[in-house]
C-alpha cells in the first residue's frame, strides 16, 4: 500500500510504540542473564530478551527503510523522551515474580497484537507478525505455565504472584494507551485499536488467572499507567537507556 | 573457475547452496532447512538469492549470507547478491525429509511436523533421538541456542535437545 506523507507519520509513530517496547521489556529480560533463580530461567529469559530484541530490531529497519535511522542509532542514541515504550517495560526486575508476572501480561498482548497485526494493510509489517507470533507463542507458554504453577503451589507463592498481579496490573493497562491517530489507522486497515486489543487480552487472561487462583484487580482501581506513548516516562527509563548504549556511544562508528 | 556455460540454472544454484551449512548444526544444509526461499539468475549470470531467518533474533543469519557469497561466487557467475526478508514467514514444516535426518544425525530430535498450530503438547514425549524411546518429558521449552528446547529421556537417561517446533 502506498502511504500519504501525513498516514506514514501516524505508522512510524506506531511502530516505535512497538519496537521500543520490545526493545526496552527485551532488555530487562536480558538483565537475568547470570541472574535466573534456576539455570533454565536464567535460559529462558535470556532466550526471550533475544527473541524481543531481535524482532525490535526488524521494526527499526522497516522504519528505516520508511526513512528513519539506522536501527543501531534508532535504538541506541535517542533520550528517554524519544521513546514510545509504555511504563510497565521500563520499571527494573524487581523479584523474580514481578519480572515473570510483567511478562506474562506483556506476552498475552502482543501475541494477540501480532495476531491483529498479520493482516494490516501495511505489508511489510504484517510479513513481521505473521513471523513474530510463531517465536511470541512460546513466550507466552513460558509464562503461563509459571503463572499457573506458582498460583497454586503453596501460600507463600500464591501471596506473591498475587502481589505482583496486584503491582503490575494498571502499569500493563498502559499498553493501551490510544494515540490521537488511532482512528486514522483504523480507517486505513492498518490496526484495529488499542481498546479492541485491551478486551481481546482481559478474555485471554482472565480464564489463566482464575485456573491460578489469581484475582484481577477490582475494576474501581484500575488506574492505568499512561503517559509512555506520548514520551512521558518513569524515572527507570533514561538510566536503563544510558546502559544500554554506552558501549554503542563509546564510538558510534565503530564497525562490528 | 568453472568452464564458462551460456547459463547457469536454478538447480545449479541450489545444488551449491547445499554445501552451505548451519554454522551451528554443520550436518544440515541451509537448503535442507527451508531458508533459501528464492533463486534467479539473470541471462548475465547473476545470481540473487534470497533468504529469511529461522528466528527472528538469530545470530547466524549475518553469517550464512556471507557463507552464500562466498559459495556462489566460486560458480561461473558476474555476481551474487544475498537478500534476507520475510516475504516468506519461515516454520519448521519448511524443514525438508533429508533436513530432518540430518538433524536426527546431529543428536538433535527433529521437530515434529504441525498442521500451522504449535501446541505445548507437542513438546511433550518427543522421540529420543539416542534410544528412539517415547518415554521422554520436557525440561524447558529454551535451550543453548533459539531454535532448540531440552528434553530427558527415562529409558535412556540421557538429556537430549530438539529443534522445536515453530509455527
Amino acid at each position: 500500500m502506498s502511504l500519504s506523507p501525513g498516514e506514514l507519520k501516524d505508522v512510524k509513530e506506531f511502530l516505535y510504540k512497538i519496537a521500543d517496547d520490545q526493545l526496552i521489556i527485551g532488555h530487562r529480560n536480558s538483565e537475568w542473564t547470570g541472574l535466573g533463580p534456576t539455570l533454565e530461567e536464567d535460559i529462558a529469559f535470556s532466550s526471550i530478551a533475544q527473541d524481543k530484541i531481535g524482532q525490535s530490531q526488524h521494526i527499526y529497519e522497516l522504519l528505516h527503510a520508511m526513512g528513519e535511522k539506522h536501527p543501531d542509532t534508532t535504538a541506541f542514541t535517542r533520550n528517554a523522551a524519544d521513546f514510545r515504550c509504555s511504563h510497565l517495560t521500563e520499571y527494573p526486575n524487581g523479584e523474580y515474580e514481578f519480572s515473570l508476572m510483567r511478562n506474562f501480561l506483556f506476552n498475552h498482548s502482543e501475541h494477540i497484537r501480532f495476531g491483529m497485526l498479520s493482516t494490516s494493510s501495511v505489508e511489510q509489517l504484517a510479513k513481521l507478525a505473521k513471523k513474530y507470533r510463531g517465536e511470541i507463542k512460546y513466550h507466552v507458554m513460558h509464562s503461563d505455565t509459571w503463572v499457573k504453577q506458582l498460583g497454586r503451589a503453596n501460600e507463600e507463592s500464591h501471596m506473591r504472584m498475587q502481589k505482583a498481579l496486584n503491582d503490575t496490573f494498571n502499569l500493563a493497562l498502559g499498553i493501551f494507551e490510544e494515540s490521537d491517530f488511532a482512528e486514522a489507522l483504523r480507517e486505513t486497515k492498518v490496526f484495529e485499536g488499542e481498546q479492541v486489543l485491551q478486551n481481546k487480552w482481559l478474555e485471554e487472561i482472565s480464564p489463566i488467572l482464575d485456573s491460578a487462583s489469581l484475582v484481577i484487580p477490582n475494576k474501581n482501581s484500575w488506574a492505568p499507567a499512561y503517559g509512555g506513548r506520548k514520551g512521558q516516562h518513569t524515572e527507570y527509563l533514561q538510566p536503563l537507556i544510558e546502559e544500554m548504549g554506552a558501549v554503542f556511544r563509546l564510538d558510534p562508528n565503530a564497525e562490528w | 573457475m568453472e568452464s564458462f556455460r551460456t547459463m547457469l540454472s536454478k538447480a545449479e544454484v541450489l545444488d551449491a547452496l547445499q554445501d552451505v551449512k548451519d554454522p551451528e548444526i554443520p550436518t544440515i544444509s541451509i537448503v535442507d532447512l527451508g531458508i533459501v526461499t528464492d533463486v534467479s539468475v539473470s541471462e548475465e549470470n547473476f545470481v540473487l538469492v534470497k533468504l529469511t531467518p529461522t528466528f527472528s533474533g538469530c545470530p547466524a543469519l549475518k553469517i550464512m549470507e556471507t557463507l552464500v557469497k562466498e559459495r556462489i561466487e566460486k560458480l561461473n557467475v558476474s555476481g551474487v547478491s544475498v537478500e534476507t526478508n520475510f516475504d516468506v514467514q519461515w516454520n519448521t514444516n519448511m524443514i525438508t525429509d533429508k533436513g530432518l535426518a540430518a538433524l536426527n544425525k546431529h543428536g538433535l530430535a527433529p521437530p515434529e511436523r504441525h498442521s500451522g498450530l504449535v501446541q505445548i503438547e507437542m513438546l511433550h514425549k518427543v522421540k529420543c533421538p539416542l534410544c528412539g524411546s517415547r518415554n521422554t518429558e520436557m525440561k524447558t521449552p529454551f535451550g543453548p541456542t533459539l531454535c532448540r528446547s531440552i528434553h530427558y529421556c527415562n529409558d535412556c537417561l540421557n538429556a537430549f535437545e530438539q529443534f522445536k517446533p515453530v509455527s
